[in-house]
């Protein structure tokens, strides 16, 4: 009887076939465009892929940056949906940070290995903490009066907030590029895999980006104020009634936001031996961009995000013209939000739906 | 029904007949006033110049307002419209395409020049449909999207059109090597205005281009106003307060925002024209995202959605800009012993305000009645539907 009545299933038309194919792999398609075309190129032209190789691995460890950035976003956007417009500048103070401190501890090219590994290592504490003390105190003034206030009002004081942190960095160290000592020779070779050159950087990005991400992630998923956080994300309304305070665990939230933030500072100072007071607008806009591709909310989307994000802008950088590379992931940047808004690992949100 | 329900709905009440008669003699008043100001200056004096530029930030302010205020889609690429009106002046009305030789409608000296000469009234019928387009263009993408990622994806339009005037003195993304923009050393000089039955504007007096700016921004103040009273009008405020509610009202909601951003767009780029022939070049570092943010601050401190109020925002913070920062503070680092330059602080002050008119009043200067409730009793649904009513 009840089979009966369960009608036939509508038979599904081509055109929505089309559709769902295409937001499913439409993305993947975009993300594979540039590699795929220069390294046909490359095979034409020069016999091997060792050049787009190369800017692979330039691209994961540039992407190992971005992907600390990410995190952030993805955090934060997770719980209380707000986009931390300040959270890229915040970055840039964690570079400033590092920098300064170089100069007060007074690390230099000539430090020996074991003062220059315990001195980084302060340095990066110090850094991690005063981004993320500040991202704390950030959302203390310029988030949570505004907790219940229409969303746009956040949003325009995280704007406001990435004017001021620019503008703490434009009196901080002026308004010039500022060359950071090379300390590791981040452009020294450590050894080649394949004929690519692995240098120092290379090796530093992964080796500070990685045991936190997997602490970040083990953390958020198996600690009691992780499983607080996930409450929080999925329903600050119950997670209230079940005894979870909840803005402790937002400004929590921030807190880490924040440490990773510290750290990609200090990895970008290091790897690029250059801070400047604007570089955290855009390093913010292509982490951003990195957060979305992964599917902003996804601890791992971003990281994976942050990596492509990199692969993408090295292949630009090295390949259009450095110019042009912020053009480039922005024009990916509104492809991937028209074509897929939620992101490669990414559930479907309210704001991308 | 709460205090404040009560207290608005008095108002509105208050509002009969002869009041209304009583604020369009203010306003025409006003309106004189302000035509009348550059007589008592110098015709070349910088207030007057000031002015003028205050007067093309209104009409941008409106223009932005009708995207932010009205139709509640947080736009933070707005400087693109200034860069697309501003290049169309640099194309049409310039010697820059001197492989060129079009003219139309301009004046004896001009069309001995090479290049492509428009006079400036074509070229911001140009700029405004130039703008109009480009804002359904971008407004396209945003339409599954709400909230944060409309303000991301108009904020990543704005910066690509920001490389592309950078960049573009040799071809468009690496690709081909024509020039386009010239880059930062912009287009330069730009055709002044020139007006049917009246002489050429020239960069001596300037009172002419503040009554050119002024009537602009009376035309934009016009066609805010009825729109804002319009079916359209509704229809963005409906859009912006509920748009499920507004989709099952049968609002066509594609049609009603992609109209938002084409407006919003053309008052963009018709101040875009205006400025680029005011400062005789079109500049590439003219269009940088804190111009955006500049423009926003604007129709935030003066209240979203309110027209008067975002005049006064427009106002107020361009003086503050090209006067108060400058002139009046600037030496006050140095009194208290700092040593910096504050006008290297202008968009810091900016933020601040931005943070500080949220936290603080976050409804505006002058707010509107809508968004003054909201505001007031965040969460409190009642008072909303009481003023809606």
């Amino acid at each position: 009887m009840e089979s009966a009545t369960i009608p036939a299933r509508p038979a599904r038309r081509p055109r929505d076939v089309v559709a769902e194919f295409i937001s499913r792999f439409g993305l993947i398609a975009i993300l594979l465009i540039l590699p795929v075309a220069y390294g046909i190129q490359d095979l034409q032209n020069e016999g091997d892929l060792s050049r787009l190789a190369t800017n692979i691995k330039d691209g994961l460890s540039n992407g190992a940056i971005w992907a600390l950035i990410a995190v952030g976003y993805t955090l934060v956007y997770g719980i209380i949906e707000l986009i931390n417009f300040a959270h890229g500048d915040l970055f840039m103070i964690g570079s400033f940070v590092s920098f300064t401190l170089m100069g007060t501890i007074g690390l230099t090219v000539a430090t020996g290995g074991f003062g220059l590994f315990f001195g980084l290592l302060l340095i990066l504490v110090l850094a991690m903490v005063a981004c993320g003390s500040l991202n704390v105190m950030i959302e203390r003034v310029g988030y949570r009066p505004l907790r219940g206030a229409p969303r746009l009002a956040p949003l325009i004081t995280a704007v406001g907030f990435s004017f001021i942190l620019q503008n703490v960095g434009l009196l901080w160290l002026g308004g010039s590029h500022r060359g950071v000592p090379d300390l590791i020779e981040s452009q020294k070779v450590f050894f080649t895999f394949l004929g690519v050159p692995v240098s120092h950087g290379d090796v530093l990005a992964l080796a500070v980006t990685a045991p936190l991400v997997i602490l970040l992630i083990n953390f958020i998923n198996l600690s009691r104020i992780g499983r607080a956080m996930r409450a929080t994300a999925q329903d600050p309304q119950a997670a209230r009634l079940m005894g979870i305070n909840v803005d402790t665990t937002i400004s929590f939230t921030f807190l880490l936001g924040g440490l990773m933030a510290g750290a990609a500072g200090l990895i970008y100072a290091l790897y690029q031996t250059d801070v400047w007071f604007f570089a955290g607008f855009t390093a913010g806009l292509i982490s951003f961009t990195a957060a979305v591709m992964g599917g902003i909310g996804n601890l791992k989307g971003a990281v994976l995000g942050g990596l492509i994000i990199g692969i993408i802008q090295q292949i630009s950088d090295n390949r259009i013209g450095t110019e042009w590379t912020p053009a480039i992931v922005f024009a990916f940047l509104i492809l991937i939000l028209v074509f897929r808004p939620q992101g490669l690992l990414g559930e479907q949100t309210r704001e991308a739906g | 029904m709460t205090a404040t329900a009560q207290r608005l709905r008095r108002n509105a009440q208050a509002a009969g007949p002869r009041s209304r008669t009583a604020a369009r003699i203010a306003t025409a008043a006003a309106i004189l006033a302000v035509a009348l100001l550059p007589f008592f200056y110098d015709s070349g004096s910088p207030f007057i110049e000031d002015s003028t530029v205050a007067l093309v930030y209104v009409v941008m302010a409106l223009g932005l307002n009708i995207v932010v205020g009205f139709a509640g889609l947080l736009d933070l690429g707005y400087v693109a419209f200034f860069a697309i009106g501003a290049y169309t002046v640099g194309w049409f009305g310039s010697s820059f395409f001197s492989s060129r030789n079009i003219h139309v409608g301009v004046a004896e000296q001009l069309t001995n020049l090479p290049g492509i000469h428009l006079n400036w009234l074509i070229v911001v019928v140009i700029a405004a449909c130039f703008t109009a387009l480009a804002g359904a263009i971008l407004g396209f993408p945003t339409l599954r999207l709400r909230g944060d990622y409309i303000a991301i994806v108009t904020l990543a339009f704005g910066e690509i059109i920001g490389r592309i005037a950078v960049n573009s003195d040799e071809g468009v993304f690496g690709i081909g090597d024509f020039n386009l923009t010239n880059g930062r050393r912009g287009i330069t000089p730009v055709d002044k205005i020139d007006l049917p039955f009246v002489e050429r504007f020239t960069t001596l007096d300037l009172r002419p281009w503040y009554w050119t700016a002024l009537g602009l921004a009376l035309i934009v103040l016009f066609i805010n106003f009825r729109l804002r009273d319009s079916r359209l009008g509704r229809a963005w405020i409906a859009v912006r307060e509920d748009e499920v509610a507004a989709v099952s009202m049968g609002i066509p909601t594609v049609r009603v925002k992609l109209l938002a951003y084409a407006l919003g767009a053309s008052m963009g780029g018709m101040a875009g024209a205006f400025l680029g022939s005011f400062y005789n070049t079109v500049n590439a570092d003219q269009f940088e995202f804190s111009f955006s943010i500049f423009v926003l601050a604007m129709i935030i401190l003066g209240g979203l959605g309110s027209i008067w109020g975002v005049v006064l925002g427009a106002i107020l913070l361009s003086f503050i800009n090209t006067r108060l920062i400058p002139d009046v503070l600037n030496t006050l680092p140095s009194e208290v012993g700092l040593d910096f330059d504050l006008t290297q602080l202008g968009f810091g002050i900016f933020g601040f305000l931005l943070v500080i008119m949220m936290v603080l009043r976050p409804q505006g200067l002058l707010p509107e009645k809508r968004h003054k409730a909201e505001f007031a009793h965040a969460g409190d649904e009642d008072i909303v539907r009481e003023v809606q009513a």
